[in-house]
């Protein structure tokens, strides 16, 4: 029996609504609790902050295409001044990697800056072995993943022909059979296309002999989504990312949403989930006249209750961009002429990998960072306003304590904006300058913590520090009282005070400890249907005759996940 | 009567087929008959039963006899041998699971060794060109239900990957390609005229080691540029009238071998065959998948990918830091410079396939080989430790060509006493904490200091 009580620390926590109030956190075997005994541990927190375990919504951290950028980017690992690869604490394995670390520094690093939740954001069902292996390999933080309905050919025949029932046993022996979590949707339509080299632009556009659209593919998944009651939303990375002009794109996508309710008793109040929404919030109709639509997109954002986002900061580093929008990426790789990955997948996805610069004196790029700073400081509701890197697409996710920097120290920002070569001309384009908002600590508490459980349907064991909870807990060197600006502010969130996974001390002033009695975990959804013969008709035939694997080695097996956390709905 | 366990899948080659059939036994001991496996697919079953199989770890003796010992003084001589090298290599993998894999690994960064796998004598040349230019590249499905033009250059799946061919690249009827192999064209590059050629609609023969001149005449052609009459042995018209065809089709593969990767030339080969099918993606879909030997070696790339960050040849020597410098760092140079002090072979016949010279010296130090048969490496070792078969007595994770993991399954049981090489791997690393323990340190290199102290 493990007893532990932080003291006096100012607490965040949106769940017990303690906006910066001096309290005591009490940890007993986990778990938090109200009270513990005399003999507990004590920690003291006094003139520091005190949050929840965060949770990442959306980040590539395991999985084919992520090795693949491991694999074709000896120079990532080579970085001076970035601890490439390093031993860096006595009682860790070498960490390699700066934009796709290895599996230890992906664990060690999220721990290091207080996240005991990741939620891997697409998982080709085929591969989904691979994404299981090295999320079991990777030490301390939970994770789940979302396997790609998108561009499936069974759920496009089921959608095609508004056979929900049939849609839903599907996805739930889909997740069933990868461990997944939730419904992700990439370029719906546009990754099949591009089997054929074709790519789907709006979400009118007709893929290619399946004679369905974008549109009906996003409503049917919502539709399908609901009926199972997931705890998740659906997950959409739209149609027509990264392309000039494409907020027009994302506002019917996200438009349809409106006729939907969310239908679950996991606490979740949204529908959709768009995703990275920095790269789908562009004007203008060129490079050359390339222009934020932030402000657009997040007034629509803003007044639609069902729809959740996460932002996708570019964070003005070299990273390495991967994505199962595989015509992006080859699209991308003509535009960069650097080296690129494709990986097409039978039935399922397409997906693609591609170094990408984001340099600091290109225009384009530094528009790029500002919407991504906008799209936060727009937003009026952080419970539905997630900060991510779209890790590592713009930017490595260790970034996001420069991100929170930014944000909430407008000094930072705009110093950085005024030093960029064409800072006039950035200015021009975006909104940032005229944006004097600087997010508070309690709102960082629900973009980073409550807000994503509670869009992933995990508010009752995550994001906030209410008893009864899983005891993830940072404490981080941040005197509210006294606030640090920039460097110091970045600094102070990248290496936590203190980090506590399921009441484990496992970070002590930015050095990770000990790893090894925690228990990491896997999650995933076990939804229950009616058993549907047709659909199980469906499968055994299309394995039978179109699949490259038998039916039977499919499935991945418990083995995979040792330690499984089970979502029935 | 005998049990019938279907889905098994063919530890073999990267084809990894998972259609087999294997009739065991009532007692679950001996395999009766497989089928639907190739001719060295099938063997790899029905040999198990062979006798004369090694069950005890065998120790060389001074007069180059062997001795059995137990697995115990087997482990305590690996983990003491390891610990006393300052850089000891680990080749291999390839036969083996990825959870042996993981564990192997792990003992290398306690010791400090160096990790390498068959890539380095195999694909490295491929891997080298994927991290010069990317790769374009799908699911053998795809390539089944889309592709209407096939390449295979300097490969020859007919004898190296025998059901590649009916599996995944010429006969099947897939989703968009329901006439099989009528419905195709497969072109066949090669400097001999092999038995894939035979049954390819255009066989291009090619003089030995002219590949990089071929794809750039096949570039140039594409971009619609002049080359010369001949080019590498082949007339200029023929180059046109593969471009024509290739253009004409939706899906275009290109599976690519040990002619490609072994060739003059070597990695720049690969890059210009990518670079050629990047290029194509201008006109049509095009793909390419290399044709991955051993049926696991991809997996060891994978796991060594997300441990430490590359795919082959990674130096942990230092022990704070992972390094991948090939031609540094890889196996073959490591051996023939000296710089290694100890090897551990593991699923994998080092003697057979390296050079000589690497094999003399990888004679002369101290090595350890973990493999569940007699092979050249097992009889130059000093030691050799028998283990169970990976995909016939024990299952795991393997991954195929086109890098798509399955579960490989368990048909019988081990011989009595016999390991997994996951708990070997595991053992080794418990008595090398134990020894570390036993002399006060807490790392392999203050475990030298100390020794290097003491004598």
């Amino acid at each position: 029996m493990t007893e532990i009580i932080i003291k006096n620390g100012h607490v965040f926590d949106a769940v017990t609504g303690q906006k910066g109030d001096v309290a005591d956190v009490c940890m007993k075997d986990g778990k938090f609790v109200d009270k513990v005994s005399s003999s507990a541990t004590v920690i003291d927190a006094t003139g520091k902050t005190v949050m929840a375990g965060a949770l990442d919504v959306h980040t590539h951290v395991a999985g084919p295409k992520v090795n693949l950028g491991r694999w074709f980017r000896p120079e990532d690992k080579f970085r001076l001044g970035e601890r490439c690869s390093a031993k860096i604490d006595p009682k860790t394995k070498i960490e390699g990697g700066f934009s796709i670390p290895t599996v230890y520094k992906t664990g060690y690093e999220y721990a290091r800056m207080g996240f005991g939740f990741l939620m891997e954001a697409a998982m080709p069902p085929l591969y989904s072995r691979h994404v299981h292996e090295e999320i079991r390999d990777t030490p301390i933080v939970d994770e789940a993943a979302m396997p790609v309905f998108g561009n499936n050919w069974f759920m496009f025949e089921y959608l095609k022909n508004g056979e929900i029932d049939n849609a839903a046993a599907y996805v739930a022996w889909m997740l069933r059979q990868t461990k997944g979590y939730g419904i992700k949707c990439v370029n719906p339509g546009g990754s099949e296309a591009w089997a054929w080299g074709l790519n789907c632009m709006t979400i009118n556009d007709q893929v290619p002999y399946f004679d369905i659209t974008p549109k009906e593919i996003i409503a049917g998944l919502i539709t399908t989504n609901e009926e199972l009651h997931l705890p998740h939303s659906v997950h959409l990375h739209s149609n027509n990312l990264g392309n000039p002009g494409n907020y027009t794109t994302t506002l019917d996508s996200l438009k349809i949403a409106e006729d939907f309710k969310p239908n679950t008793n996991l606490g979740r109040k949204t529908v959709l989930h768009h995703t990275h929404l920095q790269f789908h919030s562009y004007g203008g109709t060129g490079w050359g006249d390339f222009e934020s639509k932030s402000k657009e997109v997040m007034d629509y954002v803003n007044k639609t209750e069902q729809i959740s986002i996460d932002t996708g900061c570019v964070t003005l580093d070299e990273t390495t961009t991967m994505t199962a929008d595989g015509p992006f990426e080859y699209h991308l790789g003509a535009l960069n002429h650097l080296k690129w990955g494709n990986v097409d997948v039978e039935l399922e996805t397409s997906s693609g990998v591609v170094p990408y610069i984001y340099g600091k004196n290109v225009k384009v790029c530094d528009i790029q960072w500002a919407i991504g700073l906008e799209i936060a400081l727009f937003s009026k509701d952080p419970m539905r306003t997630m900060i991510t890197t779209d890790h590592p697409n713009a930017g490595p996710f260790t970034r996001y304590p420069r991100i929170y920097a930014w944000l909430m120290d407008k000094q930072y920002r705009d110093d950085l904006l005024n030093s960029f070569k064409y800072a006039t001309k950035v200015i021009d384009a975006t909104y940032l300058a005229e944006i004097d908002r600087e997010i508070s600590l309690y709102e960082l508490s629900q973009m980073t913590r409550a807000g994503p459980a509670q869009v992933l349907g995990l508010s009752g064991s995550m994001g906030g520090l209410a008893s009864g909870m899983k005891a993830n807990l940072a404490v981080y060197n941040i005197n509210p009282d006294n606030m640090p600006k920039g460097l110091d502010l970045e600094n102070a969130f990248a290496k936590s005070a203190y980090f506590f996974k399921d009441g484990v001390k496992v970070v002590e002033n930015g050095v990770v400890v000990d790893a090894d009695p925690v228990v990491k975990k896997t999650y995933w959804v076990d939804a229950k249907v009616p058993e549907n013969k047709q659909v199980l008709h469906d499968i055994n035939e299309k394995f039978l005759k179109y699949y490259s694997v038998n039916l039977g080695n499919y499935e991945v097996i418990d083995h995979y996940a040792p330690h499984q956390e089970i979502i029935e709905v | 009567m005998t049990k019938t366990i279907k889905n098994v899948i063919c530890t073999f080659c990267g084809t990894l087929c998972d259609d087999l059939e294997v009739d065991v036994s009532d007692d679950g001991k001996r395999i009766e008959q497989v089928r639907n496996a190739c001719a060295i697919g099938a063997e790899k079953y029905l040999h198990v039963g062979n006798p004369g199989r090694v069950v005890l770890p065998r120790m060389r003796q001074a007069d180059g006899t062997y001795k059995d010992i137990s697995y115990e003084e087997a482990i305590d001589f690996t983990a003491k041998t390891l610990l006393k090298a300052k850089k000891p290599l680990f080749y291999g993998w390839s036969s083996t699971n990825c959870e042996a894999i993981a564990a192997g690994n792990t003992l290398a960064e306690k010791t400090g060794g160096v990790i390498d796998n068959c890539a380095t004598v195999c694909h490295g040349s491929s891997l080298l060109a994927i991290q010069d230019t990317g790769v374009p590249s799908c699911t053998l499905g795809e390539v089944k239900n889309r592709a209407d033009r096939v390449i295979f250059w300097g490969c020859n799946p007919a004898h190296a990957h025998p059901r590649h061919m009916s599996r995944y690249s010429i006969f099947p009827r897939g989703f968009f390609s329901a006439k099989g192999q009528k419905g195709r064209k497969i072109i066949c590059v090669d400097c001999r005229e092999t038995d894939t050629a035979k049954v390819a609609d255009v066989f291009v023969r090619i003089k030995q080691s002219y590949d990089y001149e071929v794809f750039d005449a096949l570039r140039t052609v594409l971009r619609g540029e002049e080359i010369p009459d001949e080019v590498g042995g082949v007339p200029a018209e023929k180059i046109k009238e593969v471009i024509e065809l290739l253009k004409s089709g939706r899906f275009v593969t290109l599976f690519f071998g040990m002619g490609l990767t072994h060739t003059l030339g070597r990695n720049h080969n690969i890059d210009n065959g990518i670079n050629f099918i990047r290029d194509l993606n201008d006109y049509t879909k095009a793909v390419l998948i290399a044709m991955r030997g051993h049926y696991n070696v991809t997996g060891a790339g994978q796991v060594l990918g997300w441990q430490y960050g590359f795919p082959f040849a990674c130096d942990l020597s230092r022990l704070t830091m992972a390094r991948h410098n090939p031609g540094e760092t890889t196996s073959v140079d490591l051996l023939v410079r000296h710089e290694v002090d100890a090897c551990v072979v593991i699923a994998s016949d080092l003697a057979a396939h390296f050079p000589f010279e690497a094999t003399r010296v990888m004679s002369t130090i101290p090595t350890i080989t973990i493999d569940p048969h007699i092979s050249m490496s097992t009889e130059l070792s000093d030691l050799h430790i028998p283990v169970a078969i990976v995909g016939v007595e024990v299952g795991g994770c393997c991954y195929r060509m086109d890098n798509v993991p399955i579960e490989t399954r368990k048909c019988v049981d081990a011989p009595e006493g016999v390991l997994e090489d996951e708990e070997l791997f595991k053992r080794i690393s418990a008595r090398v904490d134990e020894i570390l323990a036993e002399n006060g340190v807490s790392t392999a290199a203050e475990y030298l200091a100390k020794i290097e102290q003491e004598t």
